[in-house]
């Protein structure tokens, strides 16, 4: 009993010093008023997540804050300390409206026909680089060197919007653009072929030597290996085994083997394993 | 008193006499003629190799009209910046190979020691006896002559240009290359468990790759881990594959309830040139009797290798790689000229050897890479 009456007291001491009432939920970069109730001087705190604001006000009258005092996102505190004591209220700044867009697209190279390989993750922010965490609708635009564009809307959720794409059937540089509003950003991704298809080598007997190429490298959706790209060259004859690792030179590899009598002559790329041939002996 | 000067005067003149024979080769000459058997003289020979007295070493040749001398320090000391310019000769070792009244072959071992460890080079050496006089009959160095013209090198050379300090969060990088170990095997050795296999560059990029591996016991737990170190071509170019061999000295595959594989790859700049063919590789014995993988390196491209490092693996009849060994070439490559090389097998895994792929690591002064 004796507790109860001591805290009734507190409260009604409180409430005659005076009380601060702040809006629940406040827009971050809008300026707004927090009314106090009692009378007197008194001095006022903001604490937010960036920093802290003092100045003196007077009780009973509203206390306007600044545009500039609420950028940042999240739980603010307003305190008011007169003589009588201190009183606070806490209350919400939320992001403002979508202006930004932070963009992540992996991986920077894809092989062609892969699915789901393309993974677009897209953050959305206010101007402040608040994160928006109200759902919003992001535009993810796929724009192939060749064929349709895709659009696939996608609502963020808490502040994220992702999705994965397959990656086509043609090599070459892909743009992906995320858009909110008026934020927009693009990314480039590189299809790259896979590994080489029907990999075949001929032979062609030079005076001192044999000259091995391959037909022109292409995966098995037509597009050429890129240059730099490692063929192996195997040969086996009568003085043992050569071999040599080329890299396609304008598509093709090719590569000069001495040979000694009956050869035969592989080739390989990767995990990928070519044809082989047999040349009779007598260079 | 009176016999004084005239004593010194003889001791004197005695002394200048004798630093005169000395100054001018007399001592030397009394080495040479002291090699009164073969095994003298290849050992007074190796000696003045050792130290690098090439003017005496030469000296000691019985076939020293047949060179110059310039050719004989080259075939020694290396030239191109080859790995032998960057060797001494730690020991050596002589033994007789066959004896005759008049004339002998003697086969010594040279221990190089080099920035990348021990090399040895053996050489079987012809040993003529002149007079009262054993001496060494020099093999001629043979030195390919490139006939002068115009190789066109025009292979693919990769940068990167990678996200700058400045750019805000979230802005595009470029990914590092995509590396897949496609074989591994873990080998009982009598002293140490080795971890053997290949990784291949899935990527359109060169990758800088490194393999490492944790020996796991029966409780899960980590024992040890360790690299691949240079028992692998870091530098791999797309759809490359490159053996690795990862050692754990001390462990016995006993202990070992599982292993842990990492491969790290990062991207580099690399270039496709130079192109190194690995010609006539057979299984076959050195002059000591041990198995080794022999063949030479030919460099088609037109600028000098300095150092070269033949990686090589081994399968079995399933395909399965059993076993991984190197070895540095001491001569540079100089452009279309064939360079010998010997890579160690161990006899047991020799009788074992189904085939195998050679790859070559390189390295050039003025790449740098």
């Amino acid at each position: 009993m004796l507790r109860l009456t001591a805290c009734l007291l507190l409260l009604m001491r409180l409430a005659a010093f005076g009380e601060v009432h702040p809006p629940a939920q406040v827009t971050a970069g809008k300026g707004f008023s927090i009314s106090t109730t009692g009378s007197g001087d008194a001095s006022f705190y903001l604490i937010s997540p960036g920093h802290v604001a003092k100045r003196e006000v007077k009780l009973g009258q509203d206390i306007p804050v600044d545009a500039s005092d609420v950028k940042k996102a999240g739980r603010y505190l307003a305190i008011a300390c007169g003589s009588g004591g201190c009183n606070s209220a806490a209350f919400y700044v939320m992001a403002a409206e979508p202006d930004k867009v932070s963009f992540f697209l992996h991986p920077s190279r894809v092989r062609v026909k892969s699915n789901d390989a393309i993974n677009a993750t897209a953050f959305v922010f206010d101007q402040f680089y608040n994160l928006v965490l109200t759902p919003v609708t992001v535009d993810f635009k796929v724009i192939p060197k060749t064929g349709p564009p895709i659009d696939r809307p996608i609502k963020s959720n808490l502040g994220v919007a992702w999705m994965r794409v397959a990656s086509t059937p043609k090599q070459g540089p892909v743009k992906v653009i995320a858009e909110v509003g008026k934020a927009s950003e693009p990314r480039v991704i590189q299809q790259v072929a896979s590994d080489a298809c029907n990999l075949r080598i001929k032979a062609t007997r030079t005076a001192k030597a044999v000259l091995i190429e391959t037909d022109p490298l292409r995966d098995c959706s037509g597009n050429a290996i890129p240059d730099g790209t490692i063929v192996s060259f195997t040969e086996i004859d009568g003085k043992g085994k050569t071999t040599v690792d080329v890299p396609i030179k304008k598509g093709i590899a090719r590569t000069q083997l001495p040979v000694n009598g009956r050869a035969k002559i592989s080739v390989a790329s990767g995990v990928v394993i070519g044809n082989e041939i047999s040349l009779g002996g007598g260079l | 008193m009176k016999a004084f000067l005239p004593l010194f005067i003889g001791l004197v003149t005695a002394g200048l006499v004798a630093m005169a024979w000395v100054e001018s080769g007399g001592l030397a000459l009394h080495e040479m003629r002291s090699a009164g058997t073969p095994q003298e003289a290849v050992e007074a020979l190796v000696t003045d190799i050792q130290s690098r007295n090439w003017d005496r070493a030469y000296a000691r040749l019985a076939n020293s009209n047949d060179f110059e001398k310039q050719a004989f320090i080259r075939d020694l000391a290396g030239s191109s910046g080859s790995l032998r310019t960057y060797s001494s000769l730690e020991s050596f070792k002589v033994w007789p190979v066959e004896a005759g009244a008049d004339d002998a072959t003697m086969r010594v071992r040279l221990n190089w020691s080099s920035a990348v460890g021990p090399l040895d080079d053996v050489r079987d050496l012809e040993v003529k006896k002149e007079g009262n006089v054993w001496k060494v009959v020099w093999p001629k160095p043979q030195f390919a002559k490139v006939p002068p013209q115009v190789i066109p090198v025009n292979y693919l050379r990769w940068d990167v240009i990678g996200r700058g300090p400045t750019d805000d969060w979230g802005v595009q990088n470029v990914d590092n290359p995509n590396v897949r170990i496609t074989s591994m095997n873990a080998v009982e050795r009598p002293d140490r468990v080795v971890i053997v296999g290949e990784v291949v560059n899935e990527d359109t990029v060169p990758a800088y790759v490194n393999v490492n591996a944790t020996l796991l016991n029966s409780d899960s737990k980590p024992m040890d881990q360790e690299g691949s170190f240079d028992m692998i071509s870091h530098t791999l170019l797309p759809r490359q594959v490159s053996p690795y061999r990862i050692d754990f000295p001390g462990f016995h595959l006993q202990q070992v309830k599982s292993v842990r594989m990492d491969v790290k790859a990062m991207l580099v700049p690399a270039s496709a040139d130079p192109v190194i063919a690995v010609t006539d590789q057979k299984m076959d014995k050195d002059p000591l009797g041990k198995n080794v993988l022999r063949g030479a390196l030919v460099n088609q491209s037109g600028q000098t290798v300095n150092i070269a490092q033949v990686l090589a693996d081994y399968y079995d009849a399933n395909g399965r790689v059993i076993w991984v060994s190197d070895g540095y070439v001491d001569q540079a490559l100089e452009p279309q000229v064939a360079v010998p090389f010997a890579v160690d097998v161990p006899d047991d895994v020799a009788s074992k050897i189904h085939n195998y792929h050679v790859l070559v690591n390189h390295y050039s002064i003025h790449e740098g890479s």
